[in-house]
């Protein structure tokens, strides 16, 4: 009985244990996928959904544990083999050769002769036709937008034979609409009887394309669920193991008084082309305005043009009616204007990784230190009132914050800007790969002050959280404003048209008479 | 009219360890690895090829002898880089040291102990390289001796840089070894043996380095051993890769155009143009740190530069 019931599985994990030297990443995890299938794996950061989908695909080696495809019992020791075995893993940052064509990624590493470019190209139109993608084999991947990309990496799976489908945290850098046309893509491959595993963060993804979720919770697998009997709140009981408010709160703006004013802003990237294009916009006290955009939109340059590290061509940006183009970074700061920004790598600006929290704190204020000597006990006071507050988990003040995990290396940084009690606070991606328990925190951090006062922006990827917790939204598109919306009388979609370029009818109005 | 056709002759000789060094460091670096040993791995190789060359008396194995001690010296920095991670400049800089010194230890080594005082090849060795000659072809006028006049080296090396070029651009190997050049991680996943890729081609280019270097101590200074007899072609060489835009059948036209600056002293009239011989020799040098001027301002976005160029890859750190 048991030998059938495992027959249908097309992959099934039994009691599969890794650890990391003392660190134990899986623990007896169970887990199984049927074809035709579509299952969500759903928990925190470091839950061990990366561990586990890594030992599917070759790169580590589980301690222990079965692993069955098929229904046969198989041991993963390379990309190769999990290859061989039709297991396909489509990674979060796409392992795409940027120089090459669409073709030469798709085919790269696959044996036997090469293939005449005409013949290879039409095979992979005709893989895409049976699935619904859409490609062209012969353009090369840095002329692509991030959803051909990921078209091109599914499309290398697939012609390879795979038929399970390992997805990380695919909707990333999506767009809603984008995002809607992967699912079907997804749903096609599942009526097709492919064996699809997808992990992601998002809530309302899983609800509308698993059919059923297994949850992770510190290496164990907890439940394991059928989409259909749940909802966000039962499934986030069972993330993160206890109930959870998942309302965002939004204190009312209580004294709008515009502080901080951007106009006509043009900031040109060392290229020549616009990568800020005659913005304008303006922020109030207490109030949080959301941007939102596609990755690459601008946001960037936004913030070191705002920061000072970024020369502007044009426009100005005004703070108490003062411009601040033209000031160096430290005057910028000097008048009270913050800036944490969390890069994809989320260590690469702002805190130095090999020093401790101290020496970062002493970063941003050793200059109003008289004399040539460095005072280091206020910093390392700062640095530990900055640990009792936001309850960051570090063996000590001088460790290097590199080795700290991702979440405390973010409240570090947001910590340590909020501290200086700055007037305006410019924060990019502050929750970039945060588990809900710490983004929350980081909210709370937010909405604190808001109520200080403090005029905050607010750079972010979750249409959802940027509609909950600011007060209006901007979007950008290539370097433009495609519209600037209240949060709580626009929709979604409304925002992923304007991030796909479409103009706000209103908005547009106004941008025709600016020229 | 003459003079021309002579000197285009000797710029093609002359241009023949460079383009060794420069198809050589071509496929290293299209593994994503820099490796500025090549003038030591050229030393190297003209030390031991010629030493092979001189007790044997046989062309055949002193080439195969310089590839192998080529291979061999690329097999340390490989195993240093790729393996061990060390810093790649570091290593390479040092590889270049390393092999001056070790070239020129063991020329003054078996010098001392040579009754004449001198290291001179054996005839029958200098006979077999000396320029080839195809009755009727070779005695083409103008024809004959512009491409069928000169040292089988020269044959060699185009042969080597046709080939490379192939193997690159129209094979799947060469379609792997690209990708690890641009992206470790991608190639990885796709399920290349990335170190195996680097080790292979690594070690393939210094073998083709070591080649060029035996030119430099077999003909260039008429089959006596000197000193330094490398001289800085493999700097010119890394040079040249650029020039070259990553391309071996560039790499013969570039190698044959410093070929044509490093002996244009002997044909160029001192009545017509007074300048002292020094200059000429730094011409090439100038030419170097011109082209590395002009290839780091062009912005073209189908510049071949691997991506990944001077990154070590570890797998597990993402």
């Amino acid at each position: 009985m048991a030998e059938q019931g495992r027959e249908k599985y097309a992959i099934e994990c039994r009691k599969i244990t890794k650890a990391f030297g003392q660190v134990v990443a899986n623990d007896g995890i169970d887990l199984n996928v049927k074809y035709g299938e579509i299952l969500a794996l759903l928990g925190e950061n470091g839950s061990g959904k990366t561990t586990l989908m890594n030992m599917l695909s070759g790169i580590y080696h589980p301690d222990s544990g079965q692993i069955f495809i098929g229904g046969e019992e198989v041991k993963i020791n390379s990309p190769v083999d999990a290859m061989n075995l039709g297991i396909g893993m489509i990674h979060q940052h796409f392992k795409l050769v940027e120089a090459f064509r669409a073709m030469d990624n798709i085919m790269l590493g696959t044996r036997g002769r090469k293939e005449k470019s005409k013949a290879a190209s039409e095979k992979i139109r005709k893989i895409g036709e049976a699935y619904g993608l859409e490609i062209e084999p012969e353009k090369y991947v840095n002329e692509m937008s991030v959803s051909e990309k990921q078209t091109v990496e599914i499309l290398k799976v697939l012609y390879r034979g795979a038929e399970i489908l390992i997805l990380d945290e695919p909707t990333a850098v999506l767009t809603p609409q984008e995002t809607d046309r992967l699912f079907s893509i997804l749903r096609k491959m599942k009526e097709k009887g492919c064996a699809i595993i997808i992990i992601t963060h998002k809530l309302q993804e899983v609800l509308s394309i698993s059919d059923r979720v297994t949850i992770l919770r510190k290496g164990k697998s907890i439940e394991t669920v059928d989409t259909a009997a749940c909802d966000a709140r039962k499934l986030t009981e069972l993330m993160v193991g206890r109930p959870v408010s998942l309302k965002i709160q939004r204190p009312k703006v209580a004294d709008p008084e515009t502080i901080f004013k951007v106009v006509d802003l043009t900031v040109q990237k060392p290229d020549g082309s616009k990568a800020i294009d005659d913005i304008s916009f303006e922020i109030k006290k207490g109030e949080i305005l959301g941007v939102a955009g596609v990755a690459g939109s601008g946001q960037k340059e936004l913030c070191e043009a705002i920061a000072g590290l970024l020369h502007a061509q044009k426009g100005a940006i005004l703070f108490h009616k003062e411009n601040l183009l033209g000031k160096t970074p430290s005057e910028i700061i000097e008048k009270g204007v913050s800036m944490s920004f969390v890069p994809e790598d989320r260590l690469g600006m702002g805190l130095v990784a090999s020093m401790g929290m101290t020496d970062n704190m002493l970063l941003k204020g050793y200059q109003k230190g008289k004399g040539p000597f460095i005072k280091r006990r206020p910093a390392r006071e700062l640095a530990e009132n900055l640990i009792r507050k936001l309850e960051i988990v570090t063996p000590g003040t001088e460790t290097p914050v590199r080795l700290l995990s991702g979440g405390n290396v973010q409240k570090v940084l947001l910590g340590r800007e909020i501290e200086s009690s700055p007037s305006v606070l410019i924060t990019a991606y502050p929750v970039r790969g945060l588990d809900i328990n710490s983004s929350y925190t980081v909210y709370d951090l937010l909405n604190e002050q808001k109520k200080k006062n403090v005029a905050v922006m607010y750079i972010g990827e979750d249409l959802d959280v940027l509609l909950e917790l600011s007060d209006r939204i901007m979007v950008l598109c290539h370097g433009k404003i495609t519209g600037i919306v209240d949060a709580d009388k626009t929709t979604k979609e409304e925002i992923g048209m304007m991030m796909t370029g479409e103009m706000k009818p209103a908005e547009s109005g106004k941008e025709a008479l600016d020229e | 009219m003459d003079m021309v056709i002579k000197f285009l002759v000797a710029a093609v000789g002359a241009g023949t360890p460079l383009l060794f060094g420069t198809v050589g460091e071509i496929l290293t670096e299209k593994t994503g690895h820099l490796n500025l040993g090549v003038e030591g791995m050229m030393s190297i190789g003209a030390c031991i090829g010629f030493m092979v060359g001189y007790y044997t008396d046989n062309f055949v194995f002193a080439l195969f002898f310089a590839a192998l001690s080529g291979a061999l010296s690329a097999l340390i920095y490989a195993f240093l880089t790729v393996t061990l991670m060390a810093n790649q400049n570091v290593t390479g800089l040092t590889l270049t040291i390393f092999g001056i010194g070790f070239a020129n230890f063991i020329g003054i080594f078996v010098l001392n102990k040579s009754p004449e005082g001198t290291l001179k090849l054996p005839e029958k060795i200098t006979a077999a390289m000396r320029g080839i000659h195809i009755p009727g072809l070779s005695d083409l006028p103008i024809v004959g001796e512009l491409l069928f006049s000169y040292s089988p080296f020269v044959y060699i090396g185009i042969l080597i840089a046709g080939f490379c070029g192939y193997y690159l651009n129209r094979t799947k190997m060469g379609l792997g070894l690209k990708a690890v050049g641009e992206n470790p991680g991608a190639a990885d996943a796709a399920g290349i043996k990335v170190t195996a890729v680097k080790y292979r081609n690594i070690i393939l280019g210094g073998a083709i380095c070591g080649i060029g270097g035996v030119y430099c101590s077999m003909i260039i200074n008429g089959g006596v051993w000197i000193s330094d007899n490398v001289g800085g072609l493999g700097w010119i060489a890394v040079a040249l890769v650029i020039f070259a835009n990553w391309q071996p059948s560039a790499a013969i036209l570039g190698s044959f155009v410093f070929g044509a600056l490093r002996v244009l002293k002997y044909y160029i009239p001192q009545s017509i143009f007074p300048f002292p011989i020094a200059f000429y020799d730094m011409l090439p040098f100038l030419m170097t740190a011109l082209v590395l001027v002009i290839s780091s301002m062009r912005k073209s976005s189908r510049i071949n530069l691997p991506a990944a160029l001077g990154l070590n890859y570890f797998r597990e750190e993402r």
